[in-house]
């Protein structure tokens, strides 16, 4: 997660200053895209900060997880922030704003409902853009080590000697 | 000391592949005095190597050549570029596999008599019984070490195991235990106990189960009369005009290409690079490549009836601690029509870490349903689903001119349709497993589709008569008497249980079948 956090030595208040909130609880400045609460912050070189701040909220609505914070889902995403993601990252979340306004919203990110914003997605569920998303997901999110405690997943055991002395067969509530 | 062979020396005998088929009979060769060299596609990997990691081992020893795939099978749509999830190293998918280790049946040797006639379905009886191969089931499990078998103790039951045996106990189940299984349940042949590390199918880093990557290899690489030779992918294999196999050419790590002479080659590259092989070496003699005067090389794919029921429950019972598949029901694994459908299975325990569990649990799904699944993890248990499927003439292994390999080789083409009697008995296990876990209090439960195959059968089946398959009741072509096949290719009808005990068994009766021909001057 450090090497996302790019607001170093910036105070919160710098950070947030001149901020837009966009979304749920992200912020977008010049130049990056930031936790609302300014614990984390995200530079962008090739995509703007607010097509990124789309794609962490889709992938937060592909994969909703309440316990798991935005910057996991902005680590999952932070690859599309290259040369060669750029048009398609423009023309997917362009896709997304036009889906919201025929909805009746400005734009994707301010849809305030997630069960508006599924809606929206269930709508291009078979489009490259979002299956791309999706399947870049299913690694970016959920094989990050960082995440798994979220699941309470342990992850490798051989180095602690497996689990033969560490509760493989502990529950008692069967 | 492992031998060294001339490319020139046509004495040997050339094993195509190092797993449960390939590794053992070259292995039981070199014991027999028999010179063996043995071509790899893959490096050799061993337990130092093996990564408690699902992705970094997926991609360590994953078997990722082009593969393409058709066909109404799901995973054709899911994963439409990887068909099957087996390995490409020494040892082949013994690397991976989760030791389970059960005995055909009787009734399954004798799938068409027993059966009777399955619409669609291109059924046949084995040439063999179980009565003939007892002897060698009986070696078999001696050399894996196959727990409840040779006064060896079971596994002791983890937590998955825990919550599957309650449940089959209120279901009314009887025949519920920790498995069959070729990992130690205590220290034996020089190799640990299990140590309840929870990674089975990413190899056993204590090597506590049972591989031919560093048991039967070694052994036979000990003898002085075995010479493996990795990362050599055989491409094709030569005849002389008298239509015997003359060797086979291969490609070494930097694509370099070599004729290795022969006097036998027995291919053991698993149920899509065998008959893909024998295909691929079509020549002039042998238009349809080679063995192949039935029609019948590739076809009759099986991949067994396969599916997972994942639990959730109120309290935690991490599933991924401890023996992955140490957990087997086997009442469902008999032929009862009555149930409607023939044939039967397995129910037997699984657990997937979290990026497996993202990936596998529903393919393609996503949203809030699938998150609250994936956030009930720590609260799961799992079970995957194990049975006979149909052969079918259509299902079948195709070269696909459009899409190479990395030889420039045309990649092989998976077609599966499912039979009906595949369907059915899927729904039936579904309700089963279901069934099993709400009895003991499961707040939801996941009817899992199949994943890519691991189980790969039956497309260069062994058959009594020459127009009706590919090999004779000893693995050996109808057409060509010193070619052999050794590995679940065989497989006249896929039966229940998981194919490693079988395979193995197999090709230790293969090896003294080919060690008294060559004695004989027969072959």
């Amino acid at each position: 997660m450090k090497k996302i956090i790019t607001s170093k030595g910036i105070s919160r208040r710098d950070l947030l200053k001149g901020c837009i909130t966009v979304g749920a609880g992200l912020a977008v400045g010049a130049g990056f895209v930031a936790g609302s609460t300014a614990v984390w912050a995200m530079e962008t070189k090739h995509v703007t900060p607010n097509e990124m701040a789309t794609l962490i909220q889709m992938s937060r609505d592909i994969y909703p997880h309440d316990n798991i914070g935005d910057q996991y889902y902005a680590a999952a995403v932070k690859g599309f922030d290259s040369a060669e993601s750029k048009d398609r990252v423009e023309a997917g979340v362009a896709a997304l704003d036009a889906a919201a306004q025929g909805n009746g919203f400005a734009n994707y990110l301010s849809v305030p409902w997630e069960a508006d914003r599924a809606n929206i997605l269930r709508g291009m569920e078979q489009s490259a853009f979002f299956q791309t998303m999706r399947g870049n997901l299913v690694t970016g999110l959920y094989n990050n080590k960082e995440v798994w405690p979220f699941f309470g997943y342990e992850g490798e055991s051989y180095s602690k000697g497996g689990y033969i002395n560490r509760g493989f067969d502990d529950i008692t509530w069967v | 000391m492992s031998a060294k062979f001339d490319l020139n020396d046509d004495g040997v005998v050339v094993v195509i592949g190092s797993g449960a088929g390939g590794g053992v009979l070259a292995n039981e060769l070199a014991q027999k005095g028999i010179s063996v060299v043995c071509l790899e596609a893959g490096g050799r990997h061993l337990p130092q190597d093996y990564q408690n990691d699902e992705w970094g081992s997926f991609g360590q020893i994953s078997w990722l050549d082009a593969r393409t795939t058709s066909g109404d099978w799901r995973v054709a749509k899911d994963f439409s570029g990887l068909p099957s999830w087996i390995v490409k190293a020494v040892g082949g998918s013994t690397v991976h596999w989760a030791g389970a280790s059960l005995r055909f049946q009787e009734h399954e040797f004798k799938a068409k008599t027993v059966y009777g006639e399955v619409n669609g379905a291109n059924l046949l009886d084995w040439p063999i019984g179980l009565s003939e191969l007892e002897p060698y089931y009986d070696k078999a499990e001696k050399k894996l070490g196959v727990t409840r078998t040779n006064d060896i103790p079971g596994l002791p039951g983890n937590n998955n195991y825990k919550v599957f045996e309650a449940g089959a106990k209120k279901l009314g189940y009887k025949q519920v235990h920790t498995g069959r299984m070729a990992i130690n349940s205590q220290p034996r042949d020089g190799r640990t106990a299990c140590q309840q590390v929870g990674f089975c199918f990413q190899g056993c880093k204590f090597g506590a189960k049972w591989s031919s990557a560093y048991v039967d290899i070694p052994q036979g690489e000990a003898t002085g009369n075995l010479e493996v030779r990795t990362n050599a992918h055989v491409l094709k294999i030569e005849h002389d005009k008298k239509g015997k196999v003359t060797g086979v050419v291969y490609a070494d790590k930097d694509g370099n290409q070599h004729l290795q002479k022969a006097r036998i080659v027995s291919v053991a590259g698993n149920s899509i690079e065998s008959p893909r092989l024998l295909l691929n070496s079509a020549s002039t003699m042998f238009p349809d490549g080679l063995a192949n005067s039935s029609g019948q090389v590739g076809r009759n794919y099986m991949r067994h009836m396969t599916a997972s029921v994942y639990a959730s429950f109120e309290k935690p019972v991490r599933f991924w601690r401890g023996t992955t598949m140490a957990g087997i029901i086997t009442d469902e694994s008999r032929h009862d029509p009555s149930r409607g459908f023939v044939g039967g299975y397995e129910l037997e325990t699984l657990a997937l870490g979290v990026p497996f569990m993202a990936a596998f649990l529903n393919p393609g799904g996503w949203g809030r349903e699938f998150a609250a699944a994936m956030d009930t993890y720590e609260n799961m248990a799992g079970m995957w689903i194990v049975g006979e499927d149909m052969p079918q003439e259509t299902n079948r292994i195709t070269l696909n001119h459009a899409v190479k390999d990395q030889y420039g080789l045309p990649a092989p083409n998976v077609h599966f349709d499912e039979h009906p009697n595949d369907v059915a008995m899927r729904n039936h296990a579904w309700r089963q497993g279901a069934a099993l876990y709400d009895s003991v209090g499961a707040t939801q439960t996941y009817p899992t589709p199949p994943y890519p195959s691991t189980h790969n059968l039956g497309t260069n089946r062994m058959s009594a008569k020459a127009r009706d398959g590919v090999v004779n009741k000893w693995g050996q072509t109808h057409d060509i008497s010193n070619l052999f096949v050794s590995d679940g290719s065989q497989f006249t009808t896929g039966a229940s249980e998981n194919p490693t005990l079988t395979i193995v068994t197999l090709a230790i009766r293969q090896a003294d079948y080919i060690a008294k021909q060559m004695a004989a001057k027969s072959i």
